[in-house]
């Protein structure tokens, strides 16, 4: 598929994981995600087959483990809770280290930890190997609703565009001296906001013109509908498929 | 002559908010030919192209396409007839890449698969953006969008192609671009240009729109060198430019 903008989530490649259809991509995604949710946070060893999994998954991406974990970072915020809950959680309490610990918090701060991890991993994982585009595209194949991957292709096109459109208003203030200092400037800062509004209206009016000349009648055609093959969607849930069993042993033992 | 691309007669048109900005347009435009419409700002060229496939509904008065009548009962033919570049070309292309943007006027009449990558490619080829399918437009040039723009229309095979403004915005050397990809093809174009030199190159005839009728039609040399009528209807050459002097 067209190479959209390039996030930086992204990491260019030619893997046979960059290469799987992407909504075949977020169905395995989300299968694994809901197999980890799924497992008793006791089973401690599932997690560490999930994660060896998730790795398998990254070398055949040719991802490598340093993208990998610098992205992780977006999950220290939910870290930084769990790493509170040993301490605030009521209940049996044991010492480590001369601290004394919730026992259940310990087990809870645990739980966010090993799935959250595990879960954002599994989405950086499908992010850096899937262009933004390809991801919409993807959902709309999985049947997200036509207006919202209409919404979703517009943002992606025009973010760049009205970011422009914004600098360039904030370099013609600056130009005739205005610097935003503080709350007096905020009403100037307002009615750039409404006159952003306003263009972007207009441009709206415009490009909605441009595609009804183009024999826009409501949906956007689908371009890319090459059947997906039996065998990539095995390749894709390959990953969902080997965690459930790990998840059903986890649940028994 | 056989069917003229486009004929309009008797057209008047009010925007909503009661300024009549078309009295009366009549015009007649052959097969292949190549014409400029002139005029100054404010004449009503745009409300004119907006009528041409049926984006305003007229007041009184026709538009014919090859034939076809514009009016709700041929809309979607009407509209892959009469291909609109429109002035600003990030308002025309609307898609994240150059080829699905393409794509987009051919996908929505019913094409696909093999069939349709081959009219995109075909498209790219005739305005020298074949390199760029993948890209998205806004990393671009402004030159390469506007040449883009006229791919998107061209791949939807029009009878007619109407370009709105195409010089603006350009370096002398993307106008020149854009004039040799104008002149290669083979469809009839109406040009809205205040570009005059830009007209006299590309357009062998000359409309001049002012305040709402056509004024005048004729060679586009005879009309940039008529002093009295260009004064009258506020068109001005450029510093310098004698339409005499051009081979
Ligand atoms: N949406 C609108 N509502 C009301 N009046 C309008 C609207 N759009 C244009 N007009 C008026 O109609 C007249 C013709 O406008 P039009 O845009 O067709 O001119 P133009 O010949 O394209 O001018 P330019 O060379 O500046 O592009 C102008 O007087 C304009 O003010
Ligand atoms: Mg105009």
């Amino acid at each position: 598929m067209g190479a959209g903008h390039a996030h930086q989530l992204y990491r260019r490649g030619d893997s046979p994981v960059h290469g799987l259809p992407p909504h075949t991509k977020l169905v395995a995604v989300l299968g694994f995600v809901l197999v980890v949710v799924a497992t008793p946070r006791e089973a401690v060893w599932a997690f560490a087959l999930y994660a060896a999994l998730l790795g398998a998954v990254a070398a055949r991406a040719r991802v490598p483990a340093g993208f990998l974990l610098r992205r992780l970072a977006i999950e220290i915020p939910f870290v930084a809770f769990a790493v509170l809950m040993p301490f605030v959680v009521p209940g049996e309490q044991t010492s480590v280290l001369g601290v004394s610990l919730s026992v259940p918090g310990l087990w809870g701060a645990w739980n966010i930890l090993a799935k959250g991890t595990l879960g954002v991993a599994a989405s950086v994982l499908l992010a850096a190997t899937t262009e933004l585009r390809a991801l919409i595209l993807g959902l709309q194949r999985l049947g997200l609703p036509s207006p919202i991957v209409q919404i979703a292709s517009f943002m992606i096109r025009y973010g760049d565009v009205i970011t422009d459109e914004m600098r360039r208003m904030s370099v013609a203030r600056r130009s005739r001296g205005f610097e935003a200092r503080g709350v007096r400037h905020w009403g100037v800062l307002a009615k750039s906001a409404g006159a952003l509004f306003i263009r972007s209206y207009e441009r709206g009016e415009r490009v909605h013109l441009a595609m009804v000349s183009r024999g826009y009648t409501g949906t956007m055609p689908l371009l890319d509908e090459r059947p997906t093959t039996r065998a990539q969607w095995a390749a894709a849930l390959a990953l969902p498929l080997a965690a459930l069993p790990i998840c059903i042993l986890g649940r028994t033992l | 002559m056989n069917t003229p691309s486009l004929e309009v007669s008797g057209l008047a048109y009010a925007y909503p908010d009661g300024h009549q900005a078309l009295f009366g347009v009549d015009l007649t435009i052959g097969r292949g030919e190549r014409v400029a419409l002139l005029g100054p700002n404010g004449a009503g060229k745009t409300t004119l192209v907006l009528h041409l496939n049926g984006i305003l509904t007229a007041g009184a008065g026709t538009v014919t396409v090859a034939g076809l009548p514009v009016g709700r009962k041929h809309m979607a033919e009407i509209r892959r007839k009469v291909g609109i570049v429109f002035q600003d070309p990030d308002d025309q292309l609307f898609m994240p890449t150059v080829r699905e943007d393409v794509a987009f006027g051919p996908a929505a009449a019913g094409l696909r698969g093999a069939e349709l990558d081959a009219v995109v490619e075909r498209a790219l080829e005739k305005v020298g953006m074949t390199g760029y399918a993948d890209r998205p437009p806004h990393h671009l040039s402004f030159g390469q969008r506007r040449r883009v723009a006229v791919a998107t229309v061209l791949a939807g095979e029009p009878e007619i192609l109407v370009l709105d403004e195409p010089s603006s915005n350009l370096d002398p050397a993307s106008r020149r671009e854009l004039a040799d990809v104008l002149r290669s093809l083979d469809v009839t174009v109406l040009m809205v240009t205040h570009d005059l030199p830009y007209a006299l190159e590309l357009c062998p005839r000359s409309l001049v729109l002012s305040e709402g009728v056509i004024a005048a039609d004729g060679p586009t040399r005879e009309i940039l060198g008529d002093e009295e009528l260009m004064n009258r209807h506020r068109l001005e050459l450029p510093f310098g430019f004698v339409p005499g002097s051009v081979a």
